[in-house]
């Protein structure tokens, strides 16, 4: 039984908005009943067409996706258009009082819901779709090639969650947009738009800081690590561990697949070029077995 | 607030009698059997006791009776032993149906080399014969085939199935647990080599299993490391609940009839009423034989964990091969075997009653659950279209 919190519970039980709005000035549709779940979302502005005054739902989909819709309508009544699109799906689950990952993709489809039918009031060109509203292929940001295969999903639409939500695993990403949670087919895709969306966060001017105080300077060799050099070993199957910190030197040791790699000693000045790149010039790893 | 249990082919109240039965062997009677003082020596009694019982059930003779921790252990010790009595045959059959006790391990056995072949079902879930007539070869190690499906309830003829196969020279092995205590087995009328049974399927406690394996038929052990069950499987022996299990199969073998009857027409009801009063709904694996327990039943434009959180909120527990229930996205891989459309698959939930079911129950699920299918549907998309027609 998922563990729903209490705030979950209730909008499911008691859902908000639930209904069609006839003079909607905006509506959008994501999802099908292929896969598993659906949302149509209507919204309702103000004279000035600037505010939202109202918000309706309807839902096909397990209890976090209905909780997620009821709670998507009671947080953008009120906020104009551009507040509107500022709610992210985190900002969903929040107001939820938090879901469990594998049902983070309930958050994204009230999201993608809301930015559809906004997209769609604004007047920006909807693409030639088919009839499913697959999830991903519904607007123009987000037209690309079709990942998976199953539930339809783009990579475009994928790298934007990826990013948005700093995932690092195939397995978070299937539970935030359930690409890959059928046949697995595109898992290894998916592991590729992963790589491709942390190289792109590298490639990011990022400066060297002048002067570091010792403190500071072991902070930011554990940040580097995680950020960016961990990541990149995970999607080879490898792993690293930091075992000490002294002065300059950095003793790792290496996992997984890194473990008793030949070319660990490669992987090692690897570690160090990033480290000596964005912490300090005179950085030296050195790899212990541990 | 008072549980109305109808999800009892996941697991199963522990009769009370049954409780009764295995109780001393805590903290009275805690010998162990291979003991060789009297203190022990009562225990294994007891055990041999429990043995007949078991075996009494099934028509079997009592050291065809091998005692395990579950039904899972069972499944993987007969398909592991029947490849390390071939090892010079690397074929294994199954079909796509199977519990994952089953179906994983064939799976992580074809990435160690193994060649598997899946069985297929037809739209009511039962065995496609001519494809398993065709797969058997002279490679093949085992065939292991389920009784009946846990999900539809739906039986398959695995007796036929096992003298296909055994005319080719390849051990079969049935996963029984399901069909153990509901339907009448006989192991001295069949050719099937290995069956699994769990004791909490049948109202004994979780943690206890048996594994049949026939007179003659080769073994080797999946756990070793001691004498018991004459060394077919080693561990000290889990006395109190072999006990349970024993008690459990007297008793599933006084109710067969039963089940049969009271329960077959309380599962026929309930099913027959919703049928009825809910429109647009489908029974999975109906035009096939089945369990007397079992009715899976898919309701379109809704989805499955939402029926069975508001069936909670009436203290009805039941379960669903919908996606977003199990943790996997995927619906049920039964459902998608037999080609049941994505759009029902979601919704399908399955109710699955015992001896214990009372009518009481089945009126309250009768009265309550149109209701909630109604409530969903108009808070889906597709049911309000599918409203608004009028269909």
């Amino acid at each position: 039984m998922w563990d729903y919190t209490p705030t979950v519970k209730d909008h499911f039980l008691n859902p908000r908005n639930v209904g069609d709005i006839v003079d909607a000035d905006a509506v959008g549709e994501v999802g099908s009943l292929a896969c598993g779940d659906a949302l149509k979302l209507f919204l309702k502005l103000d004279e000035n067409k600037e505010k939202i005054v109202d918000a309706k739902f309807q839902t096909f989909g397990c209890a976090s996706a209905i909780a997620s819709s009821s709670a998507l309508t009671e947080m953008v009544k009120g906020k104009t258009l551009d507040e509107a699109l500022a709610v992210s799906n985190q900002d969903i689950a929040d107001f939820l009082g938090g879901l469990p990952e594998e049902k983070m993709h309930c958050s994204v489809m009230g999201q993608e819901a809301l930015e559809v039918a906004i997209y769609k009031y604004r007047g920006m060109e909807m693409p030639a779709h088919d009839s499913e509203h697959d999830h991903g292929s519904a607007y123009p940001d987000y037209e690309g090639e079709i990942v998976c295969k199953c539930f339809g999903i783009t990579d475009a639409f994928l790298k934007k969650v990826i990013e948005t939500n700093a995932l690092t695993t195939a397995e978070q990403v299937t539970n935030f947009t359930k690409a890959g949670g059928a046949c697995g087919g595109c898992i290894p895709k998916i592991k590729d738009l992963i790589a491709q969306v942390l190289g792109e966060a590298e490639a990011k001017p990022r400066t060297r800081p002048e002067k570091l105080s010792n403190m500071k300077k072991m902070q930011l060799i554990q940040e580097v690590l995680e950020r960016d050099i961990r990541p990149l070993l995970w999607t080879d199957g490898g792993d690293l561990e930091l075992i000490d910190i002294d002065g300059s030197i950095v003793q790792v040791a290496f996992r997984k697949a890194c473990a008793g790699c030949a070319s660990s000693g490669n992987t090692a000045r690897m570690v160090e070029a990033k480290l000596r790149d964005l912490v300090a010039e005179d950085i030296i790893v050195e790899e212990v077995s541990q | 607030m008072k549980e109305i249990y109808l999800d009892n082919n996941a697991t199963t109240k522990v009769d009370e009698a049954v409780f009764e039965e295995m109780r001393p062997y805590f903290c009275e009677l805690y010998g162990n059997p291979s003991s060789m003082h009297f203190f022990g020596g009562q225990v294994q009694s007891k055990v041999n006791e429990a043995r007949e019982r078991v075996a009494a059930l099934l028509g079997s003779q009592p050291d065809e009776i091998i005692f395990t921790a579950c039904g899972t252990e069972s499944d993987n010790a007969a398909i592991r032993s029947a490849l390390e009595v071939f090892p010079e045959r690397h074929h294994i059959i199954t079909s796509r149906v199977e519990h994952p006790a089953v179906l994983t391990q064939c799976r992580n056995l074809r990435q160690k080399g193994y060649r598997v072949t899946e069985i297929g079902v037809d739209a009511t879930g039962q065995l496609d014969m001519d494809e398993l007539k065709n797969s058997v070869d002279d490679d093949t190690a085992i065939v292991s085939l389920m009784w009946a499906n846990n999900e539809t309830g739906v039986i398959f003829p695995v007796q036929e199935a096992a003298e296909l196969v055994k005319s080719k020279g390849a051990l079969f092995h049935s996963d029984a647990v399901q069909a153990i205590g509901k339907i009448p087995i006989n192991m001295a009328e069949s050719q099937i080599d290995m069956l699994s049974l769990s004791g909490h399927k049948l109202h004994a406690p979780k943690g206890i299993g048996a594994l049949y394996v026939r007179r003659g038929t080769p073994f080797r052990p999946f756990m070793v490391g001691g004498h018991q069950e004459k060394s077919r499987r080693a561990g000290t022996e889990n006395a109190a609940a072999i006990v349970a299990l024993g008690k459990a199969c007297e008793l599933a073998g006084q109710s067969m009839n039963l089940e049969n009857t009271v329960v077959k027409d309380q599962r026929d009801r309930l099913q027959n009423a919703l049928m009825t009063a809910v429109p647009h709904a489908r029974i999975n694996g109906g035009g096939a034989e089945r369990l007397p327990n079992t009715t899976s039943i898919a309701f379109e434009f809704v989805e499955g964990e939402a029926i069975l959180l508001l069936l909670s909120e009436f203290g009805i527990c039941a379960s669903s091969g919908s996606a977003c229930t199990s943790g996997s996205l995927e619906p049920s891989h039964v459902l998608r075997a037999m080609g049941v459309p994505f759009t029902c698959a979601h919704g399908s939930i399955r109710f699955s009653l015992s001896r214990f079911t009372t009518d009481a129950e089945i009126d309250t699920v009768i009265r309550e659950m149109p209701p909630i299918i109604a409530k969903l549907r108009q808070m889906s998309p597709f049911g309000r279209e599918f409203l608004k027609a009028g269909v």
